[in-house]
């Protein structure tokens, strides 16, 4: 990251830049995720008691064949990373598809009906926002049972504020142009307007909400996870993978220095990836 | 003016009051709550004896008008697991929290209010760009994680403790890792601000009056600049107290946030319900406050 920040050219070119640095390590995730299987130098899953917290290549007494590694139960390191990618990008995608669908829908009928149901919709956000979204979602998911399922629909239910909030004020926007009156005047039916004027017109805002709240809907999955009550084991989340290895952590660091390192550039590279699309497209999003 | 006030806290009213509801829900998502209650090894037996003793054989409706009729005289029920009133936990589980809360606000407004004001006042210049980068890199920081960082790193050398309450030290690792959730926001909001404030009419009339830079950086333009921090930095406190959940977990502070992860464990729905309103009832407190305080402070806000 520093060679991007000592860089003092102009500021489309900095831009750039650290898009390009999002959108390389965003492409680096989407392909481990797609191809985990294909890439992954061992089983994740395969146990080994003799062969425990084997340390990383940088390290001295490093196995060559343990890249990375291996965690408290012998299992390699490296797969168990390049299988959490999988697992943060699924439900990081599924999550903001969920939200991104409860979000719009209320934002632009709020936004282009107004009135009444424009009060409704603000009053759902407002409400939205005062819930606690870590312990709700704890609390769901304690009470349901951890599953991939029941995670992503809980935090598709409590991530739709940002959505809503962005596709109504932008189609409230879009709403007193001339093209949509002159699509009124043609004899456009409401939802002709809505589908074929408003989405596309507010859609590059969207597409950067929905970026920023992959990243969201990933640091919230490994916090639940490193809770206890996210992604069931064994399945190597890395938030569950920070929290297995908490125990050795005093005297390995390395075991959540590596599944955090990777959390922390992802989310980095999703979020740089999303400002630069904000520029790109002059996008608004605050809320 | 008047009628801005009312209307605001009729929303709040009406926001607490679905709060409440939701929260209610919530716990009784499980659906039979008398046999999470009971665990696994119960008979049938045992479940009915829950079900009479916990009052849960009653029609919901019934359990929902009696909590919430109770929640309002400051009755929030017992706890299964504490055996005691979830009032009292709260009250003696709140100090802790709030004392997070705070420290966290004040290290996020100690960084971010120096650091927008320099990147306002060296606008696109590599300082900016720092300063931006750092909003950037605080987003992305997984806070549990900072968490045990700093205890492998300050605290292992044994600057700091590592876990519980006690001393004053005992809060600055976790209130560090708090702030970084609202330091992104404040600094790119003072920035902003700044930016805005210092193009504006009144400080091209205070540079033409001679006045000196630091005069009109702090006491012109920053006093504007600051309606808005002032506003996002209550936000931040409502969010900072719901999300100290993880934090309070990973230094065992036993706050608020820690009881509730305690109770969700334990199937102690009366803490859950409770906590979730109170923590959510905070929040609206706190955004309504500084609602009504932005109007005061800027008039432009009042028809809005």
């Amino acid at each position: 990251m520093s060679v991007v920040a000592i860089d003092a050219g102009p500021r489309r070119g900095w831009r750039s830049a650290s898009t390009w640095v999002g959108a390389v390590i965003v492409g680096i995730a989407v392909f481990c995720a797609l191809f985990t299987n294909q890439i992954v130098p061992h089983d994740p899953f395969m146990q080994n008691l003799g062969g425990r917290l084997k340390v990383p290549f940088w390290m001295e007494g490093a196995d060559p064949a343990h890249l990375l590694g291996t965690d408290q139960l012998g299992r390699d390191y490296l797969s168990r990373l390049i299988y959490g990618c999988r697992i943060s990008m699924l439900i990081g995608v599924t999550v903001s598809i969920v939200s991104a669908l409860i979000g719009i829908t209320i934002g632009v009928l709020g936004g282009f009906i107004g009135g009444r149901v424009d009060d409704v919709v603000l009053f759902a956000i407002t409400t939205r926002l005062s819930l606690p979204v870590v312990l709700v979602a704890l609390a769901v998911v304690g009470l349901l049972g951890t599953s991939m399922t029941i995670l992503v629909i809980t935090l598709g239910l409590l991530l739709w504020d940002r959505f809503a909030v962005v596709a109504r004020s932008t189609t409230m926007q879009v709403r007193n142009l001339d093209f949509v009156a002159a699509a009124w005047c043609a004899g456009c039916s409401r939802f002709r307007i809505l589908t074929h004027e408003v989405l596309p017109n507010i859609a590059s805002h969207l597409v950067v909400v929905a970026t920023l709240e992959v990243a969201l809907a990933i640091l919230l999955e490994a916090a639940l996870s490193f809770l206890g009550l996210g992604v069931p084991p064994p399945l190597p989340s890395w938030g569950l993978m920070i929290a297995e290895a908490k125990d050795y952590m005093f005297f390995s660091p390395w075991v959540i220095v590596i599944p955090g390192v990777a959390l922390f550039v992802l989310v980095l590279g999703i979020n740089l990836l999303g400002d630069g699309l904000r520029d790109l497209f002059g996008a608004r999003t605050d809320p | 003016m008047l009628r801005f006030f009312v209307r605001r806290l009729i929303v709040a009213l009406l926001v607490t009051a679905t709060v409440m509801t939701l929260a209610f829900v919530l716990t009784r998502l499980s659906g039979d709550l008398a046999i999470s209650i009971a665990g696994p090894n119960a008979t049938q037996a045992d479940v009915d004896a829950v079900r009479k003793a916990y009052g849960l054989d009653r029609p919901v409706i019934r359990q929902y008008f009696d909590w919430v009729g109770r929640a309002l005289t400051g009755d929030l029920g017992d706890s299964y697991f504490f055996k005691t009133r979830v009032a009292n936990l709260l009250a003696e589980r709140m100090p802790v929290t709030l004392t997070l809360g705070i420290v966290g606000l004040l290290i996020a407004l100690a960084v971010s209010l120096p650091l927008g004001i320099l990147a306002a006042v060296r606008e696109n210049t590599v300082l900016d760009r720092l300063v931006q980068m750092v909003a950037v890199i605080g987003q992305a920081m997984p806070s549990f994680w900072l968490g045990l960082i700093l205890m492998i790193t300050l605290g292992l050398r044994g600057w700091l403790p590592i876990s519980g309450t006690g001393s004053w030290q005992h809060y600055v690792m976790p209130g560090i890792v708090l702030a970084f959730s609202a330091i992104p926001a404040l600094t790119r909001l003072t920035r902003a601000g700044m930016i805005q404030a210092m193009s504006s009419d009144y400080i091209r009339t205070a540079r033409a009056k001679g006045l000196s830079r630091a005069s009109i950086l702090l006491k012109h333009a920053l006093r504007n600049a600051a309606i808005p921090v002032v506003a996002i930095a209550a936000v931040a406190l409502g969010f900072m107290l719901g999300g100290s959940i993880v934090i309070e977990q990973v230094f065992a502070l036993h706050g608020v946030g820690f009881l509730a992860w305690e109770s969700i464990g334990k199937n102690d729905f009366p803490v859950v319900q409770a906590v979730v309103m109170v923590l959510a009832v905070i929040y609206v407190a706190l955004t309504t406050i500084a609602d009504l305080l932005n109007a005061v402070l800027d008039p432009r806000l009042r028809s809005a």
